[in-house]
């Protein structure tokens, strides 16, 4: 407990801008076969320093096949609420869920990101017995603790009971118990944010282990049987109080961008394909009159592409489907950032006017057919996937590989570990930076990104920005 | 002067709720938004402050025990000081109420930290010097002038605490910006916890000699 606040707490999203950069980004790296322990990679992004772009320090962890792929600070800017009692708290660990174990890891990253160090490990069998959940995934801090959203139920395969999201006490990372007291229709899971002082959250569904863990299911997917709903739902009261059905031919609605202004009641929705023509597509969620709204915004098409360029599961299909994996909205709510796995590029979309965004900026990398080397010549496997926005905006970063056993599937050659970082000018455009580009070690496919004192997906705030 | 003191005390704490008013009249764009949070805010301190302090005013009446009742009090206090001191964990059901629900939030929270629990001793304080007076007065006088006081001393302490917790947000909203949020909060856990030991202290100290 400090005497003062963290300094990386902000009460509005505008002070967060202003702050400091980062100095360190962390990324989670995994083992796609499991013959060594999944790691957090420590990563020196301060430009003027001699390990610039370098893995400077390395957690590795006790046990393999834990699978990493989303993880959260304990502590935000959301602290500063008075209702929440927790001012004081430290924005010091990392809380990496293993998505294939179910176990999770607390990593303390004081005195010191380049000495940072386990802190705690809660072993699946304590969140199995305390929550009947499975497969932790993503992580947030907010008014009762951190909360963690999980995408399987019960059981072996996970299948018993619905997934949903769990509670961990913010200073003793003990596993409290089931969020939800009324699920309403939810029965699949995947993210979920929410607007703190509206008193409201948002949530998404992916699908259920079986159809994920040993690879995407081709027949569940084109018999629609993946997620395509988005639920909304009471904060305090842990109540669904709305769920709107995105039609079963938009599978996979996966990460939930809210305005980091809390003034603002709208946010964004990634969805990964449409069954009925391969389009990824972006949704728009707003609330008007106490109801919840969300439409379709925008939409990316496919691109065809030789047989012999594709992996068997797309020859079918003639086309890459672009394959929208990840969105991030930045700080100021200006520009949304989604990442085109399939296709291999970085799209970065004005939305000011948040029903009608306006493609801005665009980069190409990676992709199953294109296969667009980074400028300094080196090959990018995979495509654009987990992608964070410094809080000021400038520099975007993302990674390339989606998830051990898909990635085999959609990029046959391997998706060896890589993080590259884009320049984002404040008025629109995006340009990769020819000077910064991760090596991984060997083996490590790379995942999502934090940044020190905060990040685009990690902060939520209590007051507007004036 | 100690009942002021205290209402002022509370008011400038951030966790008694001032912040909140300064996000509700920014949320809405208007100063107006911001003074009417500050009622309900106000109100439940009042309501905090009644709820303990009223079982005492009864209580007190009964003249053979009043010694007993102010040294009980007083060790009460002192009791409730060293558990702050000790357990620093906050309610997690204060967490459930919404942030709508304002004037709940502000008795849950005034009840929880011994706000209201830090009063009695110095209302106790002033009954005594009232009743030394009137010693043979009849029991249903005594009870309504301790009821009176009771409520002239929530009211009073009330008023300076949303006094000072209003300057603070109508500062914070109109001149200092979101950044006096995080630079004006301490935390005073400690400094909470040794002041409900030290009002219970100098309560047991005065009721002693």
């Amino acid at each position: 407990m400090n005497i003062r606040p963290d300094p990386t707490f902000h009460a509005s999203p505008r002070l967060a801008m202003e702050a400091p950069p980062e100095s360190f980004a962390y990324t989670v790296l995994l083992s796609p076969d499991a013959s060594q322990p999944d790691a957090l990679a420590v990563i020196d992004v301060r430009p003027d320093s001699q390990t610039y772009s370098q893995v400077v320090h390395t957690v590795t962890m006790p046990n393999k096949g834990d699978e990493f792929h989303h993880f959260g600070w304990n502590a935000c800017s959301s602290a500063l609420s008075p209702l929440t009692g927790h001012a004081f708290l430290e924005r010091r660990y990392l809380i990496i869920p293993g998505m294939r174990s179910s176990r999770i890891y607390i990593v303390d990253t004081k005195p010191d990101p380049t000495k940072a160090a386990i802190h705690k490990i809660i072993e699946p069998e304590e969140i199995f017995r305390k929550t009947g959940y499975s497969r932790p995934h993503t992580v947030h801090c907010g008014p009762e603790g951190i909360y963690i959203s999980t995408l399987g139920g019960a059981g072996k395969d996970g299948t018993d009971g619905p997934p949903g999201v769990f509670i961990m006490d913010c200073e003793t990372f003990e596993v409290l118990g089931r969020w939800e007291l009324d699920r309403g229709p939810q029965t699949l899971h995947y993210d979920f944010w929410w607007n703190l002082p509206r008193d409201y959250m948002v949530t998404s569904e992916w699908a259920l282990p079986p159809q994920f863990e040993n690879g995407i299911v081709p027949e569940d997917l084109l018999s629609n049987k993946y997620g395509h709903r988005v639920h909304f739902w009471d904060l305090r009261a842990r109540r669904n109080v709305q769920t709107i059905d995105l039609g079963a031919n938009h599978q996979m609605a996966l990460e939930v961008r809210p305005a980091h202004d809390p003034v603002r009641e709208h946010g964004f929705l990634g969805v990964v394909v449409d069954t009925t023509n391969l389009e990824g597509s972006i949704w728009t969620w707003w609330r008007e009159g106490g109801k919840f709204h969300i439409e379709k915004t925008a939409t990316i098409p496919p691109e065809p592409a030789a047989k012999e360029q594709l992996p068997p599961l797309l020859q079918g299909f003639g086309a890459v489907p672009p394959l929208v994996s990840d969105i991030d909205l930045s700080m100021d709510d200006k520009f949304l950032y989604v990442a085109c796995w399939g296709t291999g590029e970085m799209r970065q979309y004005d939305v000011r006017e948040p029903r009608k965004p306006k493609l801005a900026g665009s980069v190409h990398i990676g992709g199953i057919a294109r296969r667009t080397p980074h400028p300094n010549g080196k090959a990018f496997g995979g495509g654009p996937q987990m992608v964070e926005i410094s809080r000021d905006g400038k520099r975007v970063y993302w990674t390339n590989s989606l998830y051990s056993t898909w990635d085999d599937q959609f990029y046959t050659d391997g998706v060896p570990g890589a993080m590259v970082m884009a320049n984002a000018n404040p008025d629109g455009g995006l340009e990769l930076a020819r000077d910064y580009w991760v090596n991984f070690p060997d083996g490590y496919r790379a995942h999502q990104i934090r940044l020190d004192g905060g990040d685009c997906s990690t902060d939520s705030f209590c007051y507007p920005s004036v | 002067m100690a009942v002021i003191a205290s209402g002022l005390y509370h008011g400038v704490n951030p966790g008694m709720g001032w912040p909140l008013a300064v996000s509700a009249g920014l949320m809405e764009r208007s100063s107006r938004a911001l003074v009417s949070a500050l009622w309900p805010l106000a109100t439940g301190h009042l309501l905090a402050m009644l709820l303990v302090l009223l079982p005492f005013a009864l209580l007190i009446a009964i003249i053979e025990w009043q010694h007993t009742i102010q040294v009980s009090a007083s060790l009460l206090v002192i009791v409730f000081g060293l558990y702050r001191m000790a357990n620093r964990r906050h309610p997690r059901v204060l967490a459930r109420i919404s942030p709508a629900q304002l004037g709940l939030w502000s008795f849950a929270v005034a009840l929880a930290h011994g706000a209201a629990l830090m009063l009695v001793p110095i209302y106790l304080g002033l009954c005594r010097e009232t009743e030394l007076d009137r010693g043979h007065a009849a029991a249903g006088t005594l009870i309504n002038a301790n009821l009176g006081m009771a409520v002239l001393v929530a009211i009073i302490h009330a008023a300076a605490m949303i006094s000072a917790g209003g300057c603070c947000a109508w500062l914070a909203y109109r001149y200092l910006g979101l950044k006096f949020i995080s630079q004006s909060w301490f935390n005073l856990e400690t400094t909470w916890a040794v002041s409900l030991i030290l009002v219970g202290a100098i309560a047991l100290v005065l009721s002693l000699i």
